[in-house]
């Protein structure tokens, strides 16, 4: 076990100097200039070349990346072009709507898919498991910030004109402030990422525990007289969500995508959003800032589900 | 991992099966003889396709939509196409599918929208598919070092945060056709290859290997002659699977302004224009939002079909 997390931590580290180079490269080496773009159309020639030196822009690469890779390591992101503000700052605002948006749509998309999935595996071929499959193709194919859209449409706006007004058109209400009016502006946003995810979740489970459920020691465990319940659930469930946790796992980067779609779509200022209005004002700092700030969770998060999964099923280890 | 499905070489004792009730003469028939003929008798396949060449059709004859309806795609109606407050008119017999927020006929956009849908879709596949087919067949045939630093890259490739890497690539380059399709096989080819190198790595032990080898063959010409006809079935697979993934991301990036840039029609930029009028018109989300769903619909649908065609144990049949 101990060495299987020292080389899953081996390989996160790997990624993350990677994606330091990389996101580096792009916004330092590639052919333009970032002391130009970040002085502004009206800059003289006089402003550039001190914005240049104070970005130690023109030392050489390698000093450069030296400076950015211990700035970013000190928790010195830099500074908002336009207001000033510490990155660092910018994104801590935006991490308790961000984490409250991904943290519910996993729980809500996990047990969803997984109930599912279960569902329609113990009655392979009923009505519930056909619906159930039609369902999980059509939310498969629903790209999230169309069915973020339509849910804006049918259920807060047809809702609200109809005299129902349940969920607010978006905006994030702190938990500590209202709990209830937390979850209500959330409600959306959760069923909109957790919809369209779910629906892999349930093909999957499905799969792998009709898969499982054919198995020799199953047919052990039922010639034991053990519930069928308790077959599935205990004795099948275990193995069968292995692959759920690899795509889990695959999923967490992706998650990283839904959110700033979702984020969009009903105006919560989370990370994803942030990044948005950054690019549309070509605000590098906060860009860079966020792009490595979400690539490290993301990777922090990948190592946690692998060491999960390697306590779900031995056999990972191994390998 | 849904390559591990693919493992099953030699459909034809099930083939066999299949065949029983016809009483024809055993004839021989290959895999993929097999696999078209299910897929031909497959009725959701025959639908999903026929979805499939209307939407391709539309996309080509887009200027005959324009010519019928009389409206170039990018010409705004200020008089009739916008009500006197300067909102979208509804569908009407002008306007079949009424208009966008700047009086442009939303049908005719939308049958241009398809044709940058479906090209970004074949071609980022495509691209895709080449650069993951190229790495996994070496990466699995050299095996050794070449195998040990190509999966690693793989690795890394599939733990990166996608969009946001696409979203600082964008913010540097400015969007363009080019860099949507470029960004979107960049990060997509990882799996592609891990799929591919699974299979090299079971036919380059078979003897027509060994024996293309003995009678001196390049391993060029091993790779391309004898190795990659007998991968192919699972990379067409995933790449029927690929493409409503491709378009899903397409109009994501358009959706988030990051795609083709306006006045090109493109179905995510619609989207993404109708946001600030959902209350006043349904039309301009429910009409792209339709094409859309039904675009990625249909290649998923055949998508499955095609796997159930290449591997009957898997998919829908399984038990």
């Amino acid at each position: 076990m101990t060495r299987f997390l020292v080389r899953r931590t081996l390989l996160g580290l790997v990624v993350l100097w990677l994606i330091s180079v990389l996101v580096f490269t792009i916004f330092y080496v590639a052919p333009h200039d970032v002391a130009r773009t970040l002085a502004g159309r009206q800059a003289t020639p006089q402003t550039v070349e001190l914005i240049r030196h104070r970005l130690g822009l023109d030392q050489s690469l390698l000093h450069q990346y030296w400076t950015f890779v211990t700035n970013a390591l000190h928790g010195d992101l830099g500074y908002d072009y336009y207001h000033g503000v510490a990155v660092t700052s910018i994104i801590a605002d935006a991490i308790p709507k961000t984490l409250s948006l991904a943290l519910g749509a996993s729980v809500l998309w996990l047990s969803l898919g997984v109930l599912n999935g279960v569902l329609s595996a113990v009655r392979p071929r009923s009505l519930a498991d056909r619906s159930l499959t039609a369902a999980s193709l059509f939310f498969y194919s629903m790209p999230t910030f169309l069915l973020g859209l339509l849910l804006l449409y049918f259920v807060y706006y047809r809702l609200t004109v109809a005299g129902f007004a349940w969920f607010p058109a978006g905006g994030y209400v702190p938990l500590t402030e209202d709990p209830l009016g937390w979850a209500r502006s959330l409600v959306l946003p959760w069923l909109t990422l957790a919809l369209v995810l779910a629906a892999t979740y349930t093909r999957l489970t499905r799969g792998a525990l009709l898969d499982v459920l054919g198995e020799d020691y199953i047919r052990t465990a039922r010639a034991k007289g053990i519930t069928e319940r308790r077959v599935t659930l205990v004795h099948g469930l275990r193995s069968a969500l292995t692959p759920v946790a690899t795509q889990f796992g695959i999923d967490l980067g992706g998650l990283i995508g839904g959110v700033v779609v979702v984020e969009t779509v009903f105006s919560i200022d989370g990370l994803g959003r942030e990044a948005i209005t950054a690019i549309n004002q070509q605000d590098l700092p906060v860009i860079i800032g966020i792009v490595l700030f979400a690539s490290t969770a993301v990777v922090v998060a990948n190592i946690l589900v692998d060491v999960a999964y390697a306590v779900l099923d031995p056999r990972v280890r191994l390998n | 991992m849904t390559g591990s499905t693919f493992v099953d070489e030699h459909p034809a004792p099930a083939a066999a099966r299949d065949g029983g009730p016809a009483r024809v003469a055993v004839e021989g028939r290959g895999p993929w003889r097999l696999a078209w003929e299910r897929l031909r008798r497959d009725r959701v396949a025959m639908i999903s396709a026929a979805v499939i060449a209307g939407i391709v059709l539309v996309a080509v004859f887009a200027p005959l939509v324009a010519a019928v309806t009389g409206h170039p795609p990018d010409t705004q109606y200020r008089e009739n196409g916008l009500t006197p407050d300067g909102l979208p008119v509804r569908p009407s017999t002008t306007f079949w599918f009424g208009t966008d927020d700047l009086g442009r006929d939303l049908l005719v956009r939308i049958a241009y929208g398809a044709r940058i849908s479906l090209l970004v879709g074949v071609a980022a596949t495509g691209l895709t598919v080449v650069i993951g087919v190229a790495v996994g067949l070496a990466a699995g045939y050299f095996g050794g070092l070449v195998d040990s630093v190509l999966a690693r890259i793989v690795d890394v490739a599939l733990s990166f945060p996608f969009l946001l890497f696409a979203i600082s690539l964008v913010s540097i380059t400015g969007p363009s056709l080019t860099i949507t399709v470029f960004v979107i096989a960049m990060f997509a080819w990882a799996s592609v290859a891990r799929i591919v190198r699974g299979q090299v790595l079971s036919v380059r032990e078979k003897e027509y290997v060994e024996a293309a080898r003995s009678l001196g063959a390049s391993s060029l010409r091993i790779m391309v002659i004898d190795v990659l006809p007998n991968v192919l079935a699972p990379v067409i697979v995933y790449t029927t699977l690929l493409i409503p993934t491709v378009i899903v991301i397409e109009a994501t990036l358009s959706f988030l302004g990051l795609g083709t840039p306006p006045p090109t029609a493109t179905w995510g930029g619609m989207l993404n224009d109708s946001v600030n009028y959902y209350r006043e018109a349904w039309w301009f989300i429910v009409f792209p939002g339709l094409a859309l769903l039904a675009t990625t619909l249909a290649f998923n649908l055949f998508g499955d079909s095609v796997r159930d065609a290449f591997d009957p144990r898997a998919g829908r049949g399984s038990t």
